[in-house]
């Protein structure tokens, strides 16, 4: 199971513009590396990543194989209430991983 | 009889031949495969410049892991607000980079994050407004150590 790791801040004042930050271990193998022996590496990455706020879609984005290994990502958004971060990431062969985070809003 | 003057000019035209042949084997996109790209995400829109800010360093090392940052001008408000952001780069096998989606709720139209860039030439980032209008930054980046193509140690 690939590890992930995300940065929310434990607190917020309603309406600040708080910054999250993400990292989830995957190795984004772009399908253009050849082995030595002339093989076409076949292409493994993370394809779509969605962070809701209380179930609701905040930020999304689509990977593509130039997003570096292990991907980082960096986003906004505005605290409105208390509640739960839920982060998604989907990819090739099936990879999945949810990560979640807390927030109170003052 | 070749003079040795005569003979390292066809060497450099020679070298330069096949310098330019690696550049246009198909694993690297042209700028042209980048303008395919990005007209297959935004359509026929017209682009303009200005409102978006991307941050690469100008020059890099090492192509597997460079910091971009790109952040938009817009109030965020629900009725003014950056819909998408595109980020291309001209020398990737793909040129697509990332794509990313905001709402009014993102407070910020920014995200950061690692890229690999294969090839020294240019990033450009495109931003989709909620009015439909589009606008880019392009920055210029040389790259030594390329990623994408090296052989892996397996």
């Amino acid at each position: 199971m690939a590890r992930a790791v995300v940065s929310v801040p434990a607190t917020a004042k309603r309406g600040e513009v708080i910054e999250i930050k993400t990292l989830v271990q995957h190795v984004m193998e772009t399908g253009f590396r050849r082995t030595q022996l002339g093989e076409l590496i076949p292409r493994d990455i993370i394809r779509t990543f969605v962070c809701t706020y209380n179930g609701e879609e905040i930020f999304r984005a689509d990977f593509h194989p130039a997003i570096s290994a292990n991907p980082l990502m960096t986003f906004s958004t505005v605290a409105t209430a208390s509640g739960t971060f839920e982060f998604k990431w989907a990819g090739d062969k099936g990879f999945s991983v949810t990560e979640s985070a807390k927030i109170t809003v003052a | 009889m070749t003079t040795r003057r005569e003979f390292l000019a066809t060497a450099a035209g020679l070298a330069g031949g096949i310098r330019l042949a690696a550049v246009a084997a198909p694993a690297q996109a042209t700028p042209a495969a980048m303008q395919e790209a990005v007209r297959k995400v935004i359509g026929t829109a017209q682009v303009r410049k200005g409102r978006v800010k991307l941050d690469v360093p100008p020059l890099i090392d090492n192509g597997n892991a460079i910091a971009l940052s790109v952040a938009v001008e817009s109030p965020m408000t629900p009725a003014n607000y950056v819909k998408a952001l595109h980020v291309f780069a001209e020398r990737n096998p793909l040129p697509n980079i990332l794509s990313a989606y905001f709402g009014p709720r993102s407070g910020r139209a920014r995200v950061a994050t690692r890229v690999r860039l294969a090839d020294t030439g240019t990033v450009i980032a495109i931003a989709q407004m909620s009015d439909g209008s589009f606008w880019s930054d392009s920055a210029h980046v040389v790259v030594t150590l390329s990623a994408c193509l090296e052989e892996a140690l397996i």
